[in-house]
């Protein structure tokens, strides 16, 4: 192609459009064959559904009105397995005694997927929200906690020693050294775990719910309304992208010394 | 002039499950005066690293003891810093921040510290780099902040293991002399380890001499050569010859 752009950004966005373009045409057509009829939902139909549910309402609510569901559970598990999470990682990291307390546990509980808690938080929290925090505490909690542990055994020795011969005192090496360097792996973890808690929410609104974008397909599919599946999906897809690229630029901000952050 | 870090029958053992002992230090005694430049030559890899972690109190000598101001050392401290082989800048603070650390741990007051910072960072040409992180820094500006980080905690005794050995020539020229300007413009005493002869005859006032493993001091060689030093002067030259031999001569 003779095409040539010199800006290395603006080339990307340029490509990035032309592929999604590209799957648009190659959809547009796909769904005017006959075959597919009831298959795929033109394309231009689910744009517009998702622009007429901007304002008016699909159920109880607007699209955002669902999207504001569906983040509210996100961010009420997210924060509280943030905060949990980080604590008993360092605690299971850096301490002799959280580590034979915890650990044993832990790697049971590390082992059991997400939407394997979903009948069991029904039955301990009904089908309110709560048992929706539950399921995305759990499973995310457990992905920044083996981040956290990870990023406290990474600290390499040698910098320990370096910080006690500048006159660093025993009691001063965790917050001096090991939570530092631990940062850019504590960040990984909670990018991987936020994507991982807007999965589980659209699992969990799908088993049981009346809002949210989970319960959008869902009801989708229950009323054979193909155009309704593919609008969540594109917006679940929409949201999953931005929430990944918030946390990437935090981290380039909060992590700027280390490559990764790059 | 006083002994301010004496090195007392040094002995260190690597024990190895599977292997015969490793005796890589035997008997190693000397001494070094207040302010005095030690330079501790010997070839390849005779221990001098493990001399430097036991001075540093990093490393435990199987027997013997390093009196540093007549105290024995226990562990490592700012008393004794080391400018390390592989720098071991911390990579997560920025050079200001690393030269600043040792300052700011102990508590020092934050205008004073910074000030004192900015003065070192200046005095090695890092001025308009003290915000960068060590991942966008050179192998020798790296170097000049391990050097400045070790000089700012005020050490009896500083400690270089070796902190050139990565750099490529042209800079290892650069960076000896801008170790004897930083010494000269406050007087410290330094033990520096290399396996350069021509490096230890540059920098040293006296040579302290090793021979290979298990090492042992051979010999102390004191160097009169005023400074700056001519690296194609007769009596460097003829020192230098001298002091080869030494090393070269057969056990």
């Amino acid at each position: 192609m003779a095409l040539r752009i010199k800006n290395e950004g603006l080339r990307k966005l340029f490509w990035g459009f032309l592929s999604i373009f590209l799957v648009f045409v190659l959809w547009f057509f796909a769904s005017r064959l006959e075959s597919m009829q009831n298959l795929l939902p033109n394309p231009l139909d689910v744009l517009k559904f998702i622009g007429v549910s901007v304002f008016s309402k699909v159920g109880k609510t607007t699209l955002f009105g669902h999207l504001y569901w569906s983040m509210t559970r996100v961010m009420t598990g997210y924060v509280l397995a943030s905060i949990v999470g980080i604590v008993l990682g360092f605690f299971c990291g850096w301490s002799k005694l959280g580590a034979s307390l915890i650990k044993p546990i832990y790697s049971v509980l590390r082992s059991i997927p997400s939407i394997a808690w979903i009948p069991l938080a029904i039955l301990w929290f009904g089908i309110g929200e709560e048992s929706k925090y539950f399921i995305i505490f759990i499973s995310t909690m457990l992905i920044i906690m083996t981040n956290v542990i990870d990023g406290v055994k990474d600290v390499d020795d040698s910098y320990l020693d370096v910080a006690r011969m500048l006159g660093t005192k025993e009691n001063q090496l965790f917050f001096h050294v090991v939570l530092p360097c631990a940062v850019p792996q504590i960040f990984n973890g909670l990018q991987v775990a936020l994507g991982a808690a807007w999965a589980t929410v659209i699992a969990a609104e799908m088993v049981r719910s009346s809002k949210g974008v989970g319960w959008l397909i869902l009801m989708g599919q229950t009323s054979m309304n193909m155009t309704q599946v593919f609008a969540g999906i594109i917006v679940i897809g929409l949201i999953g992208l931005f929430l990944a690229l918030v946390m990437r630029w935090l981290e380039s901000k909060l992590c700027a010394w280390n490559v990764r952050g790059k | 002039m006083s002994s301010i870090l004496k090195i007392n029958n040094i002995n260190k053992v690597f024990s190895n499950e599977n292997a015969a002992d490793n005796n890589v230090l035997s008997d190693v005694n000397f001494e070094v005066e207040e302010n005095e430049f030690i330079v501790v030559f010997g070839p390849g890899q005779c221990g001098k690293t493990t001399l430097i972690n036991i001075i540093a109190g990093l490393e435990k000598a199987s027997s013997g003891d390093v009196l540093i101001k007549d105290v024995p050392v226990t562990k490592a401290g700012p008393d004794r810093a080391v400018v390390f082989q592989n720098i071991q800048l911390f990579p997560w603070l920025t050079a200001l921040k690393n030269v600043e650390y040792s300052m700011k741990i102990r508590g020092f007051d934050k205008a004073d510290y910074r000030k004192e910072a900015m003065k070192y960072l200046e005095l090695v040409g890092l001025k308009g780099f003290e915000n960068a992180y060590p991942v966008k820094l050179s192998g020798g500006m790296k170097q000049r902040v391990g050097i400045e980080r070790a000089y700012c905690t005020k050490p009896d005794v500083m400690l270089m293991d070796e902190p050139f050995g990565a750099l490529d020539a042209q800079t290892r020229y650069l960076m000896q002399d801008e170790v004897i300007r930083i010494c000269n413009t406050e007087k410290r005493t330094v033990v520096f380890i290399t396996n350069n002869i021509e490096e230890a005859l540059y920098l040293a006032d006296r040579i302290v001499v090793m021979s290979d493993c298990p090492s042992t001091v051979k010999e102390v060689v004191t160097i009169d050569l005023p400074h700056p030093r001519n690296r194609m002067d007769s009596e460097f030259l003829r020192l230098r010859k001298e002091i080869s031999q030494m090393v070269n001569r057969k056990r």
